[in-house]
C-alpha cells in the first residue's frame, strides 16, 4: 500500500461495530453466535469486553479484527465501513491499521524476539534498519532490550507475551485488539500489561479492545461490556 | 525477500526432514546423471567406432526404376488411357562407374572424406592356416580422411603399408587366428588365383565381427586380384556433421542413382537396443525422483499441519494468501536449488569414478574401462525432472496453506 492509498483508507476515530450478527456451520445446523452486537471503541481508551466462556467476544474480536466475515451488521473503522472489504484490503488494513494480542503470546518459534517484532514492519516495506530500530524502541520500552536476539522460544511466558505486545503495536496501529492477553499470566504480569496497554493508549491515541475474563481488568477500563449469549447486556 | 527470509528460518529449523527430501533429490539427481552418463558413453563410443570404421554413409548397389503399365481398353478395342507407374527398383550390385560418382560427390561440401572401396572375398594363408576372409581394396590416403583406421592400428604403422603396395593391414583377430606379426608374408587365395602379400600393420576397431573378418590392401593390388578393372566398388563417407546422415542419403540416393546407406540406417539395432537401455535407465532413475517427490510432498504437508497457527499469526498481522504460498513455494525451492546443486557435484564425482573403473569389453567397440559421456544435458534433465516433482509437491501444500483461515485456526487453538 503506498501512500496515497494508506492516506485515502485512513481510518480516523473509533471503531464501531453495529448490530453485528455472526454464526457458524455447524454438523447439527447453524450455531448463532452473536445476535446483533453494537459497540464502540475510542481513541486514547481501553474498551473491554468482558463475559463467560462461549458467549462471542473472541468471536466479536476477530470479525472486528477483518479475520472473519459477519452474517450481517457493519463494523466501521473511523468512517470507513470495513466489513465487505476484499481479502486483499483486508489484509492490508490488517497490516497498517490493527495489531492483535492473544492469549497465548503465538510468537514464531524460529525467529528471535526483535525478528517476531519487526515482521509487520517488513511487510510493510520498511527498510531493516528503521525496523531493528523501531523494534529496539519497543524493547527498551517494555524492558526486553536485553531479550532481543534470544529464541522466541527460550523467552519465559510473561516476556513472551510483552514480545507478542511489542510485535502489535510495531506497526503503530490505530486498534489493538487483544483476546485475553493476560489469561495465562500471573496477576503482578497481567496488571503490568493492563498499564502498558493503557499508556500506550494514552501516549498514542489507540485504540484497545481488550477481551477479558479478568473483571478486575475490566473495572479499569474506560468503557466496558457485557457480553451473554451473544448480546451485550451492559 | 521477507517471505525468502521467513522460508530459509524455517527450513533450518527442521534439520531432519528437509534433510531427507534434500537426500532425495541429490541420490535422484545424481542417479540419473550417473545412469545417463554410462548408457549415452558407451552409445556415443559405439557411434565413434562405428563412423571410424565403416564411415557416416556407403554408397553400393546402383538401382533403375521399374515402371508398369495400366490401360483401360474399350469394348471397340481403342484404348481409352493409358500410363506408366513406378513400381519399384531393380538393384545392381556395386557402383558401375565409380569415377563418374567420385566427380558428381564432389559437389557436397559437407563431406569430410570420400573412399573408395572394392569388396571381395578370399582365403587368406599363413602357410599352417587358412581363414576366410573380407578383403578391402582401398586407396589409403582416401580412406584415412573417412575412417579412423590410423588410430585403429595396433600393431605396425600407416607408412609400412603405404610404402608397400603388396602390403596388408590385418584385422586383430586374423592376426592372432593365423599367428602372424608384422613383416610376415601371407597368401591370399581366391578370385583371379594367388597372391603374396606382406603384414604392414595390424588394426583393432573393436567390432569383433570386422576385426576377425577384415583385411584391408591396396585398391589396384585389389582390383588385379578380383579382375575388376573398375566397377563393383563401394564409396565409404565421412561427413562434418553424423547426425545429419540419413537427409544427405536421402539427398544423394536420389541425385546419383545408387543404394546410399546412412550409419543410422545401417547399425539401427544396435541404437535402437542404446536407446531402450537409457529410456529404461532413465525411468528407473525417474521414479527415485518420484519417490523423492512423493516424501518432500509428505515433509510439507505436515509441516503446514505444524505451521498453522503461525499462518494465522502471519495471516493476522498483514502477510497475504499469496505470501503464504509464496514462503512455502520458497522453501521448496531452497531444497530444489540445494538438492540439484549437490547432486550434480556428485553426479560429476560419481562419473569421474566409474570412468575410473576397469572394464574390459570387446564385440562391438573396444574398451578397457567404463566409457562415460559428460554432457551439460543430463544434468539439465535431472534437474528439469527434479523440478516438477518438487514443484508439484510443494504447491499442493502451498495452496492449502494459503486456503486456511486465521480466524478458525487462532478460534481451535485456544
Amino acid at each position: 500500500m503506498d501512500c496515497s492509498q494508506k492516506n485515502k483508507m485512513m481510518p480516523n476515530g473509533s471503531m464501531r461495530v453495529e448490530n453485528l450478527f455472526h454464526s457458524f456451520s455447524e454438523a447439527n445446523g447453524n450455531v448463532k453466535v452473536l445476535n446483533g452486537v453494537s459497540l464502540e471503541a475510542k481513541p486514547g481508551e481501553i474498551t473491554s469486553i468482558a463475559g463467560p466462556s462461549g458467549c462471542g467476544k473472541s468471536t466479536l474480536l476477530y470479525l472486528m479484527g477483518l479475520l472473519d466475515r459477519p452474517d450481517s451488521g457493519k463494523v466501521f473503522m473511523g468512517d470507513l465501513e470495513v466489513q465487505n472489504f476484499e481479502d486483499d484490503e483486508r489484509t492490508k488494513a490488517r497490516n497498517h491499521f490493527i495489531g492483535f494480542v492473544f492469549q497465548f503470546h503465538f510468537l514464531i518459534k524460529e525467529l528471535t524476539a526483535i525478528e517476531n517484532i519487526r515482521l509487520p514492519l517488513l511487510k510493510q516495506g520498511k527498510d531493516e534498519y528503521s525496523a531493528n530500530q523501531k523494534s529496539n524502541e519497543l524493547l527498551s520500552e517494555l524492558g526486553l532490550e536485553s531479550k532481543a536476539q534470544r529464541p522466541a522460544y527460550k523467552l519465559s511466558g510473561g516476556e513472551q507475551q510483552r514480545v507478542a505486545i511489542a510485535r502489535a503495536l510495531a506497526n503503530s496501529p490505530k486498534y489493538l485488539l487483544a483476546d485475553e492477553p493476560t489469561g495465562n499470566l500471573d496477576s503482578s504480569n497481567s496488571e503490568g500489561v493492563f498499564e502498558l496497554l493503557d499508556r500506550m493508549a494514552k501516549q498514542t491515541g489507540l485504540s484497545v479492545i481488550l477481551v477479558t475474563h479478568n473483571e478486575k481488568l475490566a473495572d479499569l477500563s474506560h468503557r466496558k461490556y457485557w457480553m451473554e449469549d451473544g448480546r451485550i447486556v451492559i | 525477500m521477507l517471505c525468502f527470509k521467513l522460508a530459509w528460518r524455517f527450513v533450518i529449523a527442521r534439520k531432519r526432514p528437509m534433510f531427507l527430501s534434500l537426500a532425495g533429490i541429490v541420490f535422484g539427481v545424481s542417479f540419473f546423471v550417473v545412469t545417463q552418463a554410462q548408457t549415452s558413453g558407451f552409445e556415443k563410443f559405439f557411434i565413434q567406432t562405428i563412423l571410424g570404421t565403416n564411415g557416416a554413409l556407403r554408397i553400393s548397389d546402383r538401382f533403375q526404376d521399374t515402371y508398369g503399365t495400366v490401360e483401360q481398353v474399350d469394348d471397340d478395342g481403342d484404348t481409352r488411357f493409358l500410363f506408366h507407374s513406378r513400381e519399384g527398383s531393380l538393384y545392381h550390385e556395386g557402383v558401375d562407374q565409380p569415377s563418374l560418382i567420385r566427380d558428381a560427390l564432389d559437389d557436397y561440401p559437407e563431406l569430410l572424406g570420400v573412399s573408395e572401396i572394392i569388396e571381395g572375398s578370399a582365403v587368406l594363408d599363413s602357410g599352417f592356416r587358412r581363414k576366410s576372409i573380407v578383403l578391402n581394396g582401398i586407396r589409403w590416403e582416401d580412406h584415412l580422411q573417412s575412417s579412423d583406421l590410423n588410430n585403429q592400428i595396433i600393431q605396425g604403422t600407416m607408412n609400412n603399408f603405404s610404402s608397400d603396395q603388396m602390403g596388408v593391414i590385418l584385422g586383430s583377430r586374423i592376426s592372432q587366428r593365423l599367428g602372424l606379426k608384422i613383416g610376415d608374408r601371407v597368401s591370399l587365395v581366391g578370385g583371379t588365383g594367388n597372391l603374396h602379400l606382406r603384414v604392414s600393420a595390424i588394426f583393432e576397431s573393436g567390432v569383433s565381427q570386422i576385426d576377425k573378418n577384415r583385411i584391408y590392401i591396396h585398391l589396384i593390388t585389389a582390383r588385379s586380384f578380383l579382375g575388376s578393372s573398375s566397377g563393383g566398388s563401394v564409396f565409404q563417407i565421412a561427413i562434418n556433421e553424423p547426425e545429419h546422415a540419413p537427409g544427405l542419403a536421402v539427398q544423394l540416393q536420389s541425385s546419383l542413382n545408387h543404394r546410399v546407406v546412412s550409419w543410422q540406417e545401417r547399425e539401427r539395432v544396435w541404437l535402437d537396443v542404446f536407446k531402450a537401455l537409457r529410456f529404461s535407465s532413465a525411468i528407473t532413475v525417474s521414479c527415485i525422483l518420484l519417490l523423492s517427490g512423493l516424501g518432500m510432498f509428505n515433509v510439507f504437508a505436515i509441516l503446514v499441519i505444524e505451521k498453522t497457527r503461525d499462518i494465522a499469526i502471519l495471516r493476522s498481522i498483514g502477510f497475504s494468501r499469496m505470501d503464504i504460498s509464496a514462503i512455502f513455494l520458497w522453501q521448496g525451492t531452497i531444497v530444489l536449488v540445494a538438492g540439484i546443486t549437490i547432486g550434480s557435484l556428485f553426479a560429476a564425482s560419481g562419473t569421474y569414478l566409474i570412468s575410473m573403473i576397469p572394464l574390459r569389453i570387446r564385440g562391438i567397440f573396444s574398451t578397457d574401462s567404463f566409457v562415460v559421456n559428460w554432457d551439460l544435458n543430463h544434468y539439465l534433465w535431472a534437474s528439469c525432472i527434479a523440478f516438477v516433482f518438487v514443484a508439484v509437491a510443494t504447491w499442493i501444500p502451498a495452496r492449502r496453506a494459503a486456503r486456511i483461515e486465521p480466524a478458525k485456526i487462532i478460534r481451535e487453538t485456544l
